[in-house]
């Protein structure tokens, strides 16, 4: 009876159309817990945008402030002033060398980046599987990896510049050294976490160990992988602008270290923000490629 | 030729014993139903007849020898949860037999081979009812979906032996129903030995040949894990008759109990 009634007005609210008969019951006003409320597109937007505003109109009134006083302050530099020093270094070739030197660090810095973050997860896809996979790797190298994995790697630096030389292979290596045993790590134990029950299936439709590999344990390991990267990335810039702040003769890092001297912010400032463009870009293409790679395990973000 | 024979099981995790005595012998073509309290080592006697875990003592010999230690093609499963593989489509996920059959070290079959498995494919999803699913992965797919494409990976490896754990535990009723029927049908076309672990006694009576209760009956009130489960009822159905209420309702009362029941423990055959 009560749920024939129910019925009846839903029938009636229906053929009423949406404008007529919905304002008669207006939605209650109800205040939320405040992990319950949700935010608006828009609302993210702009709450999103605050801090990167403040921070700019904090700098751009500290900076006017500082120029006022003293119009040739080097310290907070204006952003004319900062757009014209970088624009110089992008377009202008270098007095001495010819070179268009902002191209050529870039593309120094992440030529060694690049080469260290391969060389470190090629190291994580197959010292982590076969660590993660197989028992007698994993009581060989697990604890190995383990105790290297805290060793700090800056302090490996004088060590590597004594044995490998100042050139491209230390930096290179340090990088790798720096951020490999961790993916190591995690790889390992993500593959260790495979549900039981998928590896028991695999073997009894026929896997053996390295088909499994091949067709259960990359697959599945692959979008992990590429979180594994990302998160990688950040220690890897910092092992990279150590290492060229020490020795080297082009390179991101190096050009900050090197106008350090002329306390020339407005060439660090737009470094320090090039560099952020960089690894903001790298991060946005490696979450690309995982999509690709595997639109099974973003079900949702793929429609 | 009997296809199972188990003889003087035993399985214990450091003090603790889990099963005990178990025997049971199983001819080729039998569907074994497996039912008993949670806990009570059902799960556990699957999983070494899989070859998942090795039993402490006792023989187990699974068709011609003595069962190999790891699990291989000649015992198929389907599990209640991750029964299929997440990141292949239903389609992939039934081309996965053939490439781990016979694909080699790529694990993976070319040319004619692929397009045959792609038939065989094709007609397997669509004897389950898949075929509009067949470029979907898992996650989209229902629960009632997603173990009928278990059931029909499995089948595809044509194993002689089809282990099954809990595999419709997740499922609404009806589609439960639904998947009795299935699978019935294809253990009657390819005529292999089940042994299936169940909580629902009914499912129990209603897909088995023979029900198995496990259940412990030695009891030691100062330490409960000294004593293991064991085989405590096995009863033969006949096809035509099949179970009488009677039966159904003696087995709800023992499997809705861990307390041995001495009388109960006397009449199992």
């Amino acid at each position: 009876m009560l749920a024939r009634g129910m019925g009846a007005r839903d029938e009636v609210s229906d053929t009423g159309g949406e404008g007529t008969m919905r304002p008669s019951l207006p939605r209650p006003r109800v205040r939320l817990r405040m992990i319950n409320a949700k935010v608006s597109r828009g609302g993210a937007l702009f709450l999103g945008g605050l801090p990167f505003l403040f921070v700019a109109i904090a700098y751009l009134f500290a900076s006017a402030q500082r120029l006022a006083v003293n119009p040739s302050d080097k310290l907070l530099p204006s952003p004319p002033q900062m757009w014209s020093a970088f624009l110089d270094l992008a377009t202008v070739p270098d007095k001495r060398s010819g070179d268009l030197i902002l191209w050529v660090d870039t593309y120094a810095s992440l030529l060694r980046l690049l080469a260290g973050v391969g060389v470190a997860t090629f190291a994580a896809l197959s010292l982590g599987i076969a660590i993660g996979f197989i028992p007698r790797v994993r009581a060989f190298l697990l604890p190995f990896v383990t105790v290297v994995c805290v060793i700090p790697p800056l302090a490996l630096l004088p060590i590597l510049f004594i044995a490998l030389g100042l050139g491209e292979t230390a930096k290179i290596t340090l990088i790798a050294l720096g951020v490999a045993p961790v993916m190591v790590r995690d790889i390992a134990n993500r593959v260790m976490e495979l549900p039981a029950e998928l590896v028991a299936k695999a073997q009894t439709l026929g896997g053996n160990s390295w088909t499994m590999i091949l067709r259960l344990v990359l697959p599945q390991i692959m979008p992990r992988l590429i979180t594994c990267v990302r998160l990688a990335l950040g220690p890897a810039w910092l092992f990279l602008i150590a290492a060229e702040a020490i020795a080297s003769t082009e390179g991101l890092g190096y050009r900050i270290f090197l106008v350090r001297r002329y306390l020339s912010m407005d060439v660090i400032l737009p470094y320090v923000a090039w560099i952020t463009l960089l690894a903001v870009i790298t991060d946005w293409l490696l979450v690309r490629l995982s999509r690709a790679i595997s639109p099974w395990a973003h079900p949702l973000e793929a429609r | 030729m009997s296809r199972i024979v188990v003889h003087g099981l035993e399985k214990t995790y450091g003090d603790a014993r889990v099963l005990e005595r178990v025997n049971v012998t199983a001819e080729a073509g039998e569907f074994l139903s497996l039912v008993g309290a949670s806990g009570c080592g059902k799960s556990t006697f699957l999983r070494i007849l899989l070859g998942q875990e090795q039993q402490s003592s006792g023989v187990v010999i699974v068709g011609d020898g003595p069962i190999v230690p790891e699990p291989t093609p000649q015992r198929g499963i389907v599990f209640q949860r991750y029964s299929v593989f997440p990141h292949l489509t239903a389609m992939q996920n039934l081309l996965l037999v053939e490439d781990f059959r016979s694909g080699g070290p790529f694990g993976r079959v070319f040319g004619a081979r692929r397009r045959n498995a792609r038939q065989e494919a094709e007609a397997m999803l669509a004897r389950v009812g898949l075929a509009h699913a067949r470029d979907l992965y898992p996650a989209s797919l229902s629960g009632g979906m997603q173990q009928r494409l278990a059931i029909a990976q499995t089948l595809l490896g044509r194993p002689q032996i089809l282990l099954l754990d809990e595999p419709f535990g997740a499922l609404d009723p009806g589609i439960r129903a639904e998947m009795h029927d299935l699978l019935t049908e294809l253990w009657t076309e390819h005529g292999m030995t089940v042994v299936m672990v169940t909580h629902d006694i009914g499912e129990a009576f209603k897909l088995g040949t023979r029900v198995l209760v496990f259940d412990k009956v030695r009891h030691d009130p100062q330490f409960p894990s000294a004593y293991g489960a064991t085989i405590t009822y096995d009863l033969r159905l006949d096809r035509k008759t099949r179970a009488s209420s009677h039966h159904l309702a003696k087995v709800a009362a023992m499997v809705g109990t861990t307390r041995p029941d001495k009388t109960m423990a006397t009449t199992a055959s």
